[in-house]
Parts: structure tokens; sequence; C-alpha cells
């Protein structure tokens, strides 16, 4: 009989439908409708665009000439780079030292994870308050360890002195563990085998770090560096929570289209046409980069 | 403690464990700091953050202020009412569309299956003003019902994770045996029974993931938050916190304990369910 049982069609969009026309009317509709918006003039929030605007590519041409959002973008394209060289780089030194130890990875796991589960408005509000200026976590250990000058109350400025270091720190130690968990899981997957024969061969410790796990963990690094682009454009809480308003020039690409949502609503969707753009050309380039030549599949 | 091949435990091996552990304080500290701050008052604070609340240390000041100042207790429910929809309704939905996708093959599937994918794409961002003008129409936005106000969050929050939980529980139903629903089919099942009564009960684990995630996203997420819970009765926690925190600048005891009382249900969760929760959200973010 076989598949018999799935020949009777007829009542499958009972199932299918809710489901999609959660999709259609919450993400596709709105997706396109952002797009047209953002070639017309809409008055207020909530209301409907009036007319196309002229030139109807205005907004992009304001955009180019917009210092903040040249700060924006300068600022998105410094934590993409930093979330792929810290959280991948530091999740991958985490995954690879973890997996040569016997015991105690499940317990590395879990509190390396835990980070991403708290929202990041409460992490904000904490990174507050260790990088406060006076008697915060970071300067009372500065003094502590007599770095900085107990006497005299020798303070450090961060968040006005070092915004974007004050701002990438917690956003980047935040899902540091997401990409170790995935990283730990590829590295789970290669056959051991492959370890003992290196070993019988006589080869290191390193050396099969570096001639086996690190090879074979590209498509791994791969989705990490995907997903870590893609994470960089659409962080927003956590900066807005420790920097309203693109405080200290550090605005992103994702906060400086929040702060123009109710003034100017034709403005703020460009934005995000823009964000959009930039996460699907930089995921293309990044998934050429890595599935190129594939030398190993799992 | 000896490794396998037998000898003593290496220099090497014990700094792989310092920097491990090393990181793990990383994770921890800011949050206990956060608890152990949270019980002094404003002066202990100032005068040695480190220091435990022991003793003449001890306060319950900030909480005491807290719940005067702001109905925490509402904006839990709130939270709750938000996000147990959004879990239960993503559950629901999400599974049902699933079984159909991996199970059938009909005229559309592949478009189907491109719309799904695509909708892990979308940012917020991108989405945000529409939903807002088409949800304003409908009168469900700075509505003075409350549960209007609540609707609005939940609604696109459903859509927001639906892609996420379709693709998960696909791969789940792939992997039950299709005996079972042959079975069920024989004994004169339709495709509701079949669905209700054999599939769905066998997925319980991937339920659960999909669930806690679609709950913790919801739960967290400020910037769907902030656009349609604009008003004190309306507020969920997390926008109760951000509130907070504009208010209360330098009162940092009162920080510190809202910090602590938006963070504790979830470290609570955590520690139950932390293999569900790194299930999900991994799994789900690399088949995306």
């Amino acid at each position: 009989m076989g598949a018999q049982i799935y020949k009777n069609k007829k009542l499958i969009w009972v199932f299918l439908l809710p489901a999609f026309l959660f999709m259609v009317i919450y993400l596709y509709y709105p997706f396109i409708q952002n797009i047209l918006n953002s070639f017309m003039h809409i008055k207020y929030m909530g209301t409907a665009g009036g007319e196309w605007n002229t030139p109807w590519y205005k907004n992009y041409l304001a955009l180019m000439s917009d210092p903040k959002m040249k700060i924006a973008l300068k600022n998105t394209v410094i934590t993409i780079i930093a979330t792929i060289v810290g959280q991948v780089g530091i999740a991958l030194v985490l995954a690879l030292l973890v997996s040569n130890i016997k015991k105690g990875s499940g317990f590395f796991r879990t509190v390396f994870f835990f980070p991403i589960v708290v929202s990041a408005t409460a992490l904000g509000l904490l990174f507050n308050l260790v990088f406060l200026y006076d008697k915060g976590m970071i300067n009372q250990f500065l003094q502590f360890v007599g770095y900085l000058n107990r006497e005299s109350n020798q303070l450090i400025d961060w968040k006005s002195k070092h915004a974007m270091f004050t701002m990438l720190t917690p956003v980047i130690w935040q899902y540091v563990g997401f990409y170790f968990v995935i990283l730990l899981t590829g590295l789970a997957s290669i056959p051991a085998d492959l370890y003992e024969a290196a070993t019988i061969d006589g080869a290191s410790r390193w050396q099969c770090v570096r001639y086996i796990s690190i090879p074979l963990l590209r498509n791994s690094i791969g989705t990490c560096v995907i997903l870590a682009v893609t994470g960089a454009l659409k962080v927003f809480d956590l900066p807005w929570t420790m920097f309203v308003n693109g405080m200290s020039n550090t605005w992103l690409t994702g906060t400086y289209m929040y702060s123009k949502v109710y003034s100017d609503v034709d403005y703020a969707s460009a934005i995000a046409v823009v964000i959009v753009i930039i996460g699907v050309i930089l995921s293309a380039a990044v998934n050429r980069i890595f599935r190129q030549n594939v030398d190993y599949q799992a | 403690m000896k490794n396998n091949k037998g000898r003593a435990i290496s220099p090497g091996y014990a700094a792989v464990y310092l920097i491990l552990i090393l990181w793990s304080l990383t994770t921890i500290f800011p949050l206990a700091w956060s608890v152990m701050n949270s019980f002094k008052d404003k002066k202990m604070i100032y005068s040695n953050s480190f220091a435990l609340p022991l003793g003449e240390a001890f306060s319950l000041e900030n909480y005491r202020n807290i719940f005067a100042g702001y109905d925490i207790l509402r904006a839990y429910r709130n939270s709750f009412i938000i996000s147990g929809s959004v879990a239960a309704a993503v559950i629901l939905l999400s599974g049902m569309a699933a079984y159909i996708l991996c199970r059938y093959r009909f005229r559309g599937w592949t478009l189907l299956n491109l719309l799904l994918y695509a909708g892990m794409m979308f940012p917020i961002y991108s989405t945000i003003i529409p939903v807002m003008r088409m949800q304003a129409k409908w009168g469900i936005v700075n509505s003075p019902s409350v549960g209007a106000n609540l609707l609005s969050v939940i609604l696109p929050q459903i859509a927001g994770n639906m892609s996420f939980a379709i693709i998960v529980l696909i791969g789940q139903i792939r992997a039950l045996p299709v005996e079972l629903e042959e079975a069920a089919y024989m004994e004169g099942c339709n495709m509701f029974q079949t669905y209700f009564r054999v599939v769905f009960p066998l997925c319980k684990p991937s339920m659960v993931t999909v669930g806690i995630f679609s709950f913790l996203w919801s739960y967290n997420d400020l910037f769907t938050q902030m656009f349609f819970l604009r008003t004190r009765e309306n507020w969920a926690i997390t926008i109760l916190l951000n509130n907070i925190a504009s208010k209360e600048g330098v009162n940092y005891g009162a920080l510190f304990s809202s910090v602590t009382l938006i963070v504790i249900p979830v470290l609570v969760v955590y520690l139950f369910l932390n293999k569900y929760i790194i299930e999900g959200m991994t799994v789900g973010a690399v088949k995306g």
C-alpha cells in the first residue's frame, strides 16, 4: 500500500493554511509593503503611504549623504568584523579545548550557553553597571588591582571614551556560547579513527587540531560566520539599552532605523531595506568563501 | 585524575581547564554580582560592590522600592500571557504544517518550502512599520483594552517563530517511522486523527524545544514590545525593565534588583531545561 495514505489531499489545506496565513500577513506582505513604502511619502507612523516621492528614490539619495547613516554603516561593519573574529574565534578556541577534555564538558556547555537565554535588555543594564564611570565593576576592579590610582579616585570613562569597545564587549560575550555549541557539535561528528590513525603516525595533540579538526570544521565555521554576520545586523536591544539614541556616536543600522521610525517613517523604511540588502549580499559572499571546496562531507 | 593513557595530569591539561574556568567566570560572575548587589543599599554598593551582602549589609530596601514603584507582578502576568500564547500557537500551527510538508507531495509544495526558508530571512526592521499600520487599522494598537494590546504583540511574534518551528519539526517528523501512521490509516484514522493521536504525541521532545525557544524569544524581545506596549498597564517585563532603566538612571540598587527580577525566572527554566533550549536554538539556526 506504500504511500497510499498520503494520496487523499483534499483536506491538507486545513493544516497548512493557519501557519502560512500568519507568515503571509505578518512577513511577506509587510516585507513587500516596506519596500514600496521606502519610495513613498508617509506622514505619520501607522498611516498609509500617500504619493510617490519625487524623485522616487529620494530616500536612498538622502541616505547616501546622511552623516549618521555613515556612522551607523561604519559601526555595523566594525560590529560584523568584531563578531566574526571575537565570537567565532573565541568559540572555536573554547570548543577545541572542551573537545580535548574528559570531564566537565556538559558543565561548560551549560554555563557558556547561559547568557544567550538572558534578555539583552537585562544584559545591557547589567553592563551599564559593569562599565559605570563611578564605581562600576571594571573601574573598581582596576582600582583594586592598582591599575588606576585609588587615592585620587582615578577612573576611566568607558562609555564616552571607549564607546564601541564598551558596546561590543557584551554583544560579543553574549553569543560566544552559541557558536561554541555549534562548533562542538561539528567536532563531535568528526570520526574518532581519524585522530587514532594520526596519533599512531606520531601526530601531536596540536597537529591533530591543526590538520584534522580545523580543516574538517570548515562547514561548521562557515555556518557560524553566516550566523554571526546576520546576527550582527540584527543586534538592537543591547546597544539600545546601553547607548540610547546613538549616544557617543554608537549608531548601528538597526538603532538608527528605530530612532527615525516615528519622525520620518518612509526614511526608516529605506534604512530597513538597506539592512536587508547588506544581509543578503554578505551571506551570499560568506557562503561562497566557505562552501567552495568542500573537502570533507560528514 | 589520570587521562586515558594512564599518565598523571599534565600542565597542558591544567592550562586547558584554567582557560575554560576563566570563561565560565565571565558568564557567571556578572549575574552573581548583580544578585549580590541587589540586596545591598546604595551606600554599600558604592563603598564596595564586591562585598557579600551579609549581616549589616543585607537589605531588602531595593526590592521594596521597586515593588512599590512599579507593578512588577502585572508585568510578569502580561509577559506570561504573551509568551505563553505565542509558544502554544507556534506549537499547534507549526506542527500541523510541518506534518503536511513532510509527508505529502502536492502542487505548490516547492513554493511553500521556498516561502518557508525565506521566512527566516526577514529582519524585524523590514516588516515592523507595515505591521504597525495594519494592526492600527484593525484597532488593536493603542487600544483601551489590555487584551487587544497584548494581542498586537502576540500575533507578529507567532509569525516570527513560525518558519523556524516548522523547519525543526519537519526534521523530527521525517525521523518517525511511517509504519505507525500506516497502521493508524488501516484502523480507519483520518488525517486529523493520525496527526493528533499518533504523530503529535511522538514529536513531544521537539515540541518542547520549539515551545521553549518561542517562549524565551518572545519574553526577551524588546523591539516588538517597544512598538506595541506603550502604556503602563500594558507593559511586559522586558519593556518595564527598559523603562525602569531610563527613569532610575543613578539608582543602582533599583537597577540591580530589577535585573535580578527579570533574569531569575529565565535562570530557573534554564537550569531545568537547558538540554532542550541549547538543542532548539542551535538546531533551528543551523538548518535555517
